[in-house]
Parts: C-alpha cells; structure tokens; sequence
C-alpha cells in the first residue's frame, strides 16, 4: 500500500507556509482530489480548497500541482508518476485562503465582452421559432463552448502575471464562442473590446493557456482567430 | 447597509440556487420586470458550478409532432406512467405544453442543441419514452444549458450575484416569506437578505448516500430549512438510482448511451433486461433496470472489482462504432479513459445502479408554489427544479424530464414570484427580523467559540449517515430493517446536535460550512426514513420486499412531512388524475 506526501502551500490570511501530510492509499488510481478530501476529512479540516462535481465538469477544483496548472480531479497519481506531490494555489490571482483564490474579479469580467446571443431581445424572448444552426456551423465554434470557467488558463499565462488590465484567455474565447455563433449579430459590437490593449493585443502567443486547459477549448487558437479577424476587417465571423 | 452589526440587503427577488432552475428563473424574472425588479441569486458554491452542469442526457418535448407522430398526450402519458401513477397529471399536462418553447427558448439564447442534417434539433431515445423526444448537446446537455443561462443572466444589470453565499436560515413569519440569511462565505460574514419574494431551488439530495452520482455540493440542507420554515416535504422516500454509473466512482454515465443503442450485460454475457423488461429492455425506467442490475448482482451473476468489492454489470458500447460514440457520446468516452483505464469500442464499462436524483421535494402545487403540510401557500415562496415536488415525477422520474421541468418551473415561478414583487409596497427594515438575524449569527458562530472536543466531526457524521441510508434505505426495503435505520437515524440527530468543529478562523470556513451541511442532512434523512417506513407498497423507486405490490387503494397518494412540536409528522395528501387511470406498470 503506497503512502503518498502531498505537500501543501497554506495561507492563512496573513502568513504562508508549506505543510506536510501523507496518506495512505491502496492504489494509485485515485485523484489528487481524494487525497485532498481525504486530508480534510481525516487529518485536516482547517485544509480549504473548491471542489463539487469531481468529474471535471464543473471547473471548481483549479490549483498547481507539480508544477502544472490542473484540476485536481482530473490528475490522478498514477499519473504523476511519483508519490511526492506538491500543491499550490493557481498563480495570477490574489489567495484567499490556503488552495482557495479570489477569481470572481476575473470571471465577472466575462459581461464585458457579452456573453450570449446578440440579436433583438424580443425576437430572443418572446419568438417562439427556432433560429436554426446546421452540422457545419455548430461546428465552427462548438470546441469554444466548452469552457468551464475554471479560470486555469489565465493563472497560467504569462501576461496576466503582471498586466492586470489584461481581459485573460478565457474571456477572449468566449468572445470567440459567441461571434462564431451563426446565431448572433454581435461581432461589431465586441470588436471594440476586443481590439485593444487590454484585449487581443496582449497576447503574446505564448499559447500556455491551451496546454493548461483541461477540456481542450484551446484558447491560445481562439485569440489568434480573433486577431486574424480584427485585421482582416470582418463584418462577421 | 448594516444595522447592528449584520450587513442587510433589500431585494424584490432572492433565489437560493443557481442551477438549471434557478438562473432560469432569475432570467425569466429579470426580462418580466423590463429591468426594474433587484434581484439576487444565491449560491453555496460559485454560480456557474452548481451540479446541473453534471446532466448529460438531454431535455424531452415534443418538437416535431407532425414529423415524428409525437404528441403532447404520448409524452404525458409516459411520464405518468414513468411516475407509476404518483404524478400530478394537471401538472405534467402543463409541463409537456410548455416543453417545446423552453427548448426553443434555449435555442435561442444559445444552447449548442445536437443537430440532424436538416439542421433541427436532434432527438434520441430515452428511457420509458414511447417516441424519441430527448434533445440534447451531445452527452453534456445540463453542462451547455447552465454555461448559457449563467451567462445570458450577465445581460441584466438588476441581477445580483451572489457566488459562495452558504443560506443558513429561511425566515417565515405569519406564513409570509421574510428572507434568508447567508454566510459569505469567503469573509464569514452573515448577512441578512429581506426580500419580497423568495424561489427555493437548491437541488437534491444525493450526498444522503454514498455511491452516488451527484457533486459533493448535492447535499439537500436547503430542504431541511424549509421544513424548519414550516413548509411540507413532500414524496421523500421516492429517492432514484440510476442504473449506470462507474464503478467505484460513481461518475454517471448517461442513460443516452442505451438510448444510443447500447446493452447491459451480466457476468455470462447475457442481455438481462430481457427478464424483466421484456418490450423496452436497457430502455425500461430507471427504477426497473436498477433493481434488476442489483438482482443479477445478488444471483451472482456480476462482475466484482477488486479493490472496492463492488459488483457490477457490463455497458456494451462496442457495437455502436467510432463514429456515433465520438459524436454522440464523446465525454462518455472520455470518464471511461479516464476514471476507469478501458475504452468503450473495445471494453465494457462496468457500472453499477447510483443514487443520482430526489423525486421529493418542497411540497408545491402547480405555480411551484410552496405550501405547507396543510396546503396553505407560504406566502412569497416558490420553489422550482429538483428542490421542489409538484409533483412531476411522482414515484420515478423518466430520464430527460428533469432538466425540462428545471426549465418550465423556472420559467413560471421566476415570473410569478417577479410580478408578485412588484405589486408588493416598499420592504420595511423590521426590528423583529434584524433579532432573528443577530440569533442566526449566534447559533453559527457560537460553534466556533465553544469547541466541543470529543464530539463526533462533521465527516463523522456524514459518513454514518451515508452507512445507515445505504444500508436500511436502499433500493430493496424491508420493515424491520428500516426501523432499525430509524433508530440509528434517531441516535445519530442527537450526535449531530454538537459537532466538533476545528477550524475557527471565519474567512472560507469550510470545515463550518460542512457541518451546517451535516445537521441539514441528518435530518432530511429522518424524513426519508419515516416517509420510506409508512409506505406500506412497493411503487417506482420505493422497493420493499415485504410489499412488494403496488396498493393503488390504500397508497395511492402523496406522503407530507412537516414539523410539528420539534418532530417529524406525516400526512398524506391526495393525487390529481386527470386523464389516465392507474393500470399495471409493464415494460
């Protein structure tokens, strides 16, 4: 039976220091997430960090592990390869609490670049048809509606580090997702967030943002489209 | 703005919950009000994870009728007869008109609906339906729903957010709806939200047990503080498993994989369903195939994993090909990989029946409004979603008819509670309430202060809860058994009463947080155990080997819990039959 370490940056609002634990555990197919748990529940409760779905859906459980920007359900030990495990909270946001970050400044900038159909609000609301979207066309922005918001990609791009004006990875896709969408007639409307120095600009193409994402929306692809359209003067994508 | 010490916040609209029901409520109520109604969603986890995101099936209505012979009477039908006759059928009646604009709806704010080639909405078949009707975003349709409801809610300036927002009390006085108080969670303080109308629409509760395939947040606390407000808690013991779910994880595996076609076989290879469901076999209720998953298992004919000791049956995907498993079902595709090690077109995937979804709920009459064991309206509280029990699915719901009653109960009680709202004159600040939020700051916080240091934790707790529901309230009941769980239950509210909390800081108190849970839980256990034990037949969901028949004569109706002298009573309120008179549940 393998004993795992994980070693832990904890923050407690005014110090920080790294504590040790170790865990017990018959194999290693579990995820860093139930060590967490488990950690919690057993040894720690003062141990604080997200999580909910634990299946990789609901974008809660972001943190550094080894290194790398992950979901802590979506790594299992297995395959880290080694029993000592280093975790830390993800870069780039201010530390609330131990694993805990305050993203919500990030994530509530998502209004800026309008996140859903652009279109006349009544024919949306009170139409009762059906737009209609073929094959071809969902597929030209289906991979971008998978963000979950778990804001890894921007707590891994190296811009966001120090420009905190800039809008962040998972922002400009969604500007991506939803001019894409046939549906919406709002690309005009965003160009104006999206072409300047807070948007597509600074970018960088350093492109961790696509390695860090764990559901392959592939950000980094999604700002350079941006981009390639801003200069190429469309009216719609 | 703060009086005494407790920060208090004025609204015309607070909704606890912000899953499928809840936002698409805020959003119905936000457009209702053209802008002029404050509205404020609270959620315990941030507002764009609640466990919705999880639902993978798809949402039923009838779309196409002319073209696919579909028809609202068929989808009403199939859903009362899902219910094994326990469903409000004027209720279903209106769900079922209502579907296909919901999803049109959805259509038009965004949703990634799958699509044939003429560019319709796809539909697949789903479990107890007659027809297909199930339309879907691929296998991640609760997921592409909540992204865009969450973000069309971003449209309206008049909605608050409020992320990590922990309810810990429904205030009711006069059987009016006052308002709640919350934990913020991330700086621990308490605050007071008075508001002129209230949704409750928190979701289930599946974490009562432990294999199950819910989020760790689906807890149900929520509904044991609005049996504590005084509303009734209606049809509890009816709890769903569902038939596949990863072993030992837990992490569902939709139903639209034997809607896609795929089969359950045993330990021999053998299509099991054949014996006890004849016609619709993998596509029989969900009730049906779990029993008859947990049967083969008992017979000794499953498959038992080795580390957890676990027996479960086989999915068999591998005849469906690359290309539908990649389409239709590519996150299926994925968990298999990834939680499992197989790949579904070359290995079965080895599941086993989950507690995934609460048929009961707040007792609510057709509005979604709340009422209370007596029938009277909570005035100002609605409820909406997995929270709420219309009740819709009556003794079991068929798959893909949750997330529609999400969207139509969203609908209706986020206008309905909006126009009720406006109507009313100006909140006042009232002394009594500010009283019963410094006393909530008391009965919270005391916790941290006094450390009672050979009490039971909260993980203690939750883990025997979870050993007694599986092991006296499972899918196979019996009498005795379940007295014995009451008593456990009984003895295990008292631990409860004084949990050992260790983490005193206030800021991100989880270890709080999960005890707040836990006394929630416990309690909403007793109200399965009770309902479960009066139930004297078997029906849907609700098993029990010592009446195993249905009793349409003496049970046919709906079991309301409420709390009377601090005690847990039951009562019992009739069915409405509009249409279809009970007949025996064949499939």
């Amino acid at each position: 039976m393998p004993t795992i370490t994980v070693k832990v940056k904890r923050f407690d609002g005014k110090t920080s220091w790294w504590q040790e634990y170790r865990v017990d555990t018959k194999s290693r197919k579990v995820t860093v997430l139930d060590l967490l748990i488990r950690i919690k529940e057993e040894q720690d409760p003062t141990l604080v960090f997200r999580y909910s779905c634990r299946m990789a859906i609901c974008g809660s459980c972001g943190m550094v592990i080894n290194g790398k920007p992950s979901l802590a359900c979506q790594t299992l030990v297995e395959e880290l390869g080694t029993d000592y495990i280093t975790i830390e909270p993800m870069w780039n946001y201010r530390v609330i609490k131990d694993l805990v970050v305050d993203n919500e400044p990030m994530l509530m900038r998502l209004r800026e670049i309008k996140p859903y159909i652009v279109r006349d609000e009544k024919e949306i609301f009170e139409q009762d048809i059906e737009f209609g979207q073929t094959i071809a066309e969902l597929d030209k922005y289906l991979n971008f509606a998978y963000c979950i918001e778990c804001g890894l990609c921007y707590s891994a791009c190296p811009v966001a580090a120090d420009d905190k004006l800039f809008l962040g990875p998972m922002i400009l896709a969604a500007a991506y997702r939803w001019s894409a969408d046939s549906r919406d007639r709002g690309w005009l409307n965003r160009v104006k967030v999206l072409d300047s120095d807070e948007g597509v600009w600074a970018c960088h193409v350093a492109y961790s943002c696509s390695v860090a994402c764990p559901r392959n929306v592939d950000p980094g692809f999604a700002i350079q489209m941006l981009k390639a359209a801003i200069l190429k003067r469309k009216k719609k994508l | 703005m703060f009086v005494n010490m407790v920060e208090v916040l004025k609204y015309d609209l607070v909704i606890m919950g912000s899953g499928l029901a809840g936002l698409r409520a805020a959003l119905q109520a936000a457009y209702t009000s053209h802008g002029k109604a404050k509205i404020a969603i609270l959620s315990k986890v941030q507002a764009m994870r609640s466990h919705s995101v999880s639902a993978e099936g798809g949402a039923s209505a009838v779309l196409y009728p002319k073209e696919t012979g579909d028809s609202f009477d068929l989808h009403a039908y199939d859903t009362v007869k899902g219910s094994d006759f326990l469903a409000d059928q004027d209720a279903v009646e209106l769900m079922v008109q209502m579907a296909p604009q919901e999803v049109r709806f959805l259509e038009r704010l965004g949703v990634p609906w799958s699509r044939n080639e003429k560019g319709q909405v796809f539909q697949r078949p789903f479990g107890g339906m007659s027809i297909p009707r199930t339309a879907f975003a691929q296998d991640k349709t609760g997921f592409f729903m909540m992204s865009t409801l969450y973000q069309n809610v971003l449209r309206f300036d008049n909605v608050d957010i409020y992320h990590e927002h922990f309810v810990t009390k429904i205030i009711v006085e006069n059987d009016e709806f006052k308002g709640v108080t919350a934990i913020d969670l991330k700086t621990g303080e308490l605050k007071l939200f008075l508001a002129k109308a209230g949704i409750i629409a928190a979701g289930g509760a599946g974490r009562l047990y432990r294999f199950t395939t819910t989020a760790h947040s689906t807890t149900g606390e929520l509904l044991t503080l609005a049996l504590r407000a005084g509303a009734g808690i209606k049809d509890m013991e009816f709890v769903q498993w569902h038939p596949t779910a990863l072993v030992p994880s837990g992490i569902l595996i939709t139903e639209a994989a034997r809607g896609e076609g795929g089969y359950l076989v045993n330990r021999l290879g053998e299509r099991f369903m054949k014996n006890y469901a004849p016609q619709k076999m993998e596509l029989a209720p969900r009730d049906i195939v779990s029993r008859a998953i947990l049967t083969e298992c008992k017979e000794g004919r499953g498959f038992t994993h080795e580390e957890s000791g676990m027996c479960y049956v086989g999915l068999d995907l591998r005849h469906l090909g690359e290309e539908v498993i990649n389409r239709k079902m590519p996150f299926i595709r994925e968990l298999a990989h990834k939680y499992v090690g197989i790949d579904p077109l070359s290995d079965l995937i080895p599941v086993r029946p989950a507690v995934h979804y609460t048929m009961g709920g707040v007792h609510a009459d057709i509005h979604g409004r709340v009422l209370k064991a007596d029938g009277t309206w909570i005035k100002g509280l609605w409820a909406a979603g997995e929270a709420a029990s219309i009740s819709i699915h009556g003794a079991n719901r068929l798959g893909s008819n949750s997330l529609t009653e999400c969207l139509v109960w969203g609908h209706i009680t986020g206008e309905e509670s909006v126009k009720y709202a406006i109507e009313k004159p100006e909140l006042v600040t009232d002394d009594s309430i500010i009283e019963i939020a410094k006393k909530e700051e008391s009965r919270v916080f005391d916790k941290l202060i006094h450390k009672e240091v050979n009490a039971n934790t909260p993980y203690d707790v939750k883990r025997e809860l979870n050993d007694i529901m599986e092991e006296h309230f499972g899918p196979f009941r019996e009498g005795s058994k379940m007295s014995e769980g009451l008593s456990k239950l009984l003895r295990l509210l008292e631990k409860a009463k004084s949990m050992r909390i260790d983490d005193s800081s206030r800021v991100y108190n989880q270890n709080l947080k999960d005890a707040l849970e836990a006394d929630g839980m416990v309690e909403l256990g007793l109200v399965i155990g009770l309902g479960a034990y009066a139930r004297a037949e078997s029906r849907g969901a609700h098993y029990r080997l010592d009446y195993p028949k249905r009793d349409d004569t003496n049970w046919l109706k709906h079991t309301v819990a409420y709390l009377y002298g601090g005690e847990v009573q039951l009562t019992y309120v009739p069915v409405t039959i509009t249409r279809w008179k009970p007949e025996e549940r064949k499939y």
